[in-house]
């Protein structure tokens, strides 16, 4: 009996999470024509790709993507170089400033993303990065960095101090023990922080469309775009921009826990 | 390079990089909000206050946080004891309900558009024509809002708390339960008391990002339900107006603030 209502309950919950996503597909799969009927089908009777074609036949929609995957990669190269010595050093060392500069990782990450968007667009325009990729690509590094950091240093705390020393005693220098020694045990973590790091970047909207004009990114189009597109191009859109959670969840489902969880902290 | 000063030289480009992109913007926001073409002026905050959507938007995004918060964590709490129970298929399920963790606001909002539009799925199912999102209906549309954010953000709400759950001996638990305690006794002074970490952390965390909820109402209703990052939004990108926007931001910031320090408080005191 008992048995029986968890199973109930664990099923409620995962028709929730799933039914809408289930029909976010099948609204994105249908053609025109089946979606202008009522009541709409509910099941995939005419499989179509007319309403996705459509949606990235539109103008603006592939470089929109191509814009959204430059950012993207460009944000977890940046976030990483600038991310992973930082991690290392909070890892490794007892050094004065360290706490400060824990909270100010903290704290940065309180601030809402509109609070920068607006002035940052002043001071690109300012300097010529206004409707670039770079501008985007800079705001998403800022965002990213605080978790890049924090991600780094839990995985590096969990790399043994006593190897790296061993390679040095040997003769390795430190550099050479870090990228020889170091890095393969913690190359899992660090790709888990830099995927983490590009979902963050596709699906941030508000800056990224606050920050450019012509160079948009896939959201910030599909946003721009809102009030003037028939509904056939926002399902479209809807289901676009669905699919790499999907696939990150699918990859990323042992690091979760640690990332969201814990690391948050 | 000497190895005291290592540690300070790998933090540093990390200091500058978010100094300049942290520090110095919320500088310049505080001059747009606060100068105009003849020095110190309060003309922009005025301007804000006056106008028709501030308030409303004010009203909707506080209403937003009182009515999903609870909801929220009560749906997140749930879940998480339920996995605790190991019920079969709990991979699964656990897969299936962390999906909407890498979802933005704004494919939410169009995914729940399908259903609530007014030829929509809901209205498709039922064979009724009911305009759920029409500004004539408030209430339901408010509620499409609700529904959509409680789809897409309570899943991190439900990984922080299982994260926490881990750290929860089952032998507390268990003893509490061999002298008697029943599952609701155990919950309120055993399991609960334990989380308080977590769920502070998923509160401010969430509090902060509902007040920057913006993307779902948008792609759901347009400015019909107006939310104070959506207000930016519209001064910035239609009104050309940096000045009020940056006003706006500046109050969501001063109130994410508040509230992330007033939890820390209310959590702090509940301790003692």
């Amino acid at each position: 009996m008992k048995r029986l209502a968890l199973q109930a309950g664990c099923i409620a919950i995962t028709l929730f999470m799933a039914v809408p996503l289930y029909l976010i597909a099948l609204a994105a799969f249908s053609s025109r024509e089946s979606l202008n009927r009522f009541p709409l089908p509910l099941l995939p009777t005419d499989f179509s790709t007319e309403t996705i074609q459509g949606f990235l036949g539109s103008t603006g929609v592939v470089p929109a993507a191509i814009n959204s995957v430059m950012v993207g990669l460009s944000t977890v190269i940046l976030a990483l170089l600038i991310g992973v010595p930082a991690g290392y050093a909070l890892a490794r060392y007892a050094f004065r400033g360290k706490q400060p500069y824990q909270l100010f990782l903290l704290l940065t990450r309180a601030l809402p993303i509109v609070v920068l968007s607006v002035p940052l667009a002043r001071i690109f325009l300012a300097s010529g990065l206004y409707d670039t990729t770079y501008a985007v690509t800079l705001l998403h590094t800022a965002l990213a960095l605080p978790t890049t950091v924090l991600i780094t240093s839990a995985v590096f705390v969990a790399v043994s101090p006593e190897q790296e020393e061993a390679a040095q005693i040997f003769g390795a220098s430190p550099l050479t023990a870090f990228v020889r020694v170091v890095m393969p045990q913690a190359l899992p973590g660090i790709a888990a922080a830099a995927v983490f790091t590009f979902v963050m970047s596709w699906n941030e909207v508000l800056g990224a469309s606050i920050l450019t004009l012509n160079q948009r990114t896939l959201p910030a189009q599909v946003l721009a775009t809102l009030s003037f597109s028939p509904l056939a191009y926002r399902f479209a859109g809807g289901f676009a921009l669905v699919v790499p959670a999907l696939v990150f969840i699918a990859i990323m489902r042992k690091y979760l826990l640690n990332m969201w969880g814990t690391t948050l902290r | 390079m000497s190895p005291a000063r290592r540690p300070i030289l790998l933090i540093a480009p990390s200091l500058v990089f978010m100094t300049a992109l942290f520090a110095w913007p919320l500088i310049v926001a505080i001059g747009q909000a606060f100068t105009g073409p003849g020095g110190p002026t309060t003309a922009h905050l005025e301007r804000m206050i006056d106008d028709p959507y501030f308030w409303p938007a004010a009203r909707n995004t506080a209403l937003l946080i009182v009515v999903l918060i609870p909801v929220q964590f009560a749906l997140a709490l749930t879940m998480a004891l339920l996995l605790r129970e190991r019920p079969k298929f709990a991979g699964f399920y656990f897969y299936v309900w962390v999906v909407p963790l890498a979802i933005s606001d704004l494919a939410a909002g169009l995914v729940w558009l399908a259903v609530f539009t007014d030829r929509g799925y809901l209205n498709s199912i039922f064979h009724t024509d009911y305009a759920y999102l029409s500004h004539e209906h408030p209430t339901t549309m408010f509620l499409a809002v609700i529904v959509a954010e409680l789809w897409r953000a309570t899943s991190l709400v439900f990984v922080i708390i299982v994260a926490g759950l881990q750290g929860v001996p089952k032998d507390y638990d268990e003893a509490a339960e061999v002298f008697g305690a029943g599952y609701v006794k155990r919950l309120r002074h055993v399991i609960l008391p334990q989380l308080r970490p977590s769920l502070q952390v998923a509160l401010i965390l969430r509090t902060i990002l509902a007040l920057e909820t913006f993307a779902v109402a948008q792609a759901l209703t347009g400015r019909n339900l107006p939310l104070l990052v959506g207000e930016t939004y519209q001064w910035y990108g239609f009104l050309q107006n940096p000045n009020v926007a940056s006003a706006i931001a500046l109050v969501i910031l001063a109130v994410s603030l508040l509230a992330a320090f007033g939890y820390l408080r209310l959590m702090r005191e509940a301790h003692r």
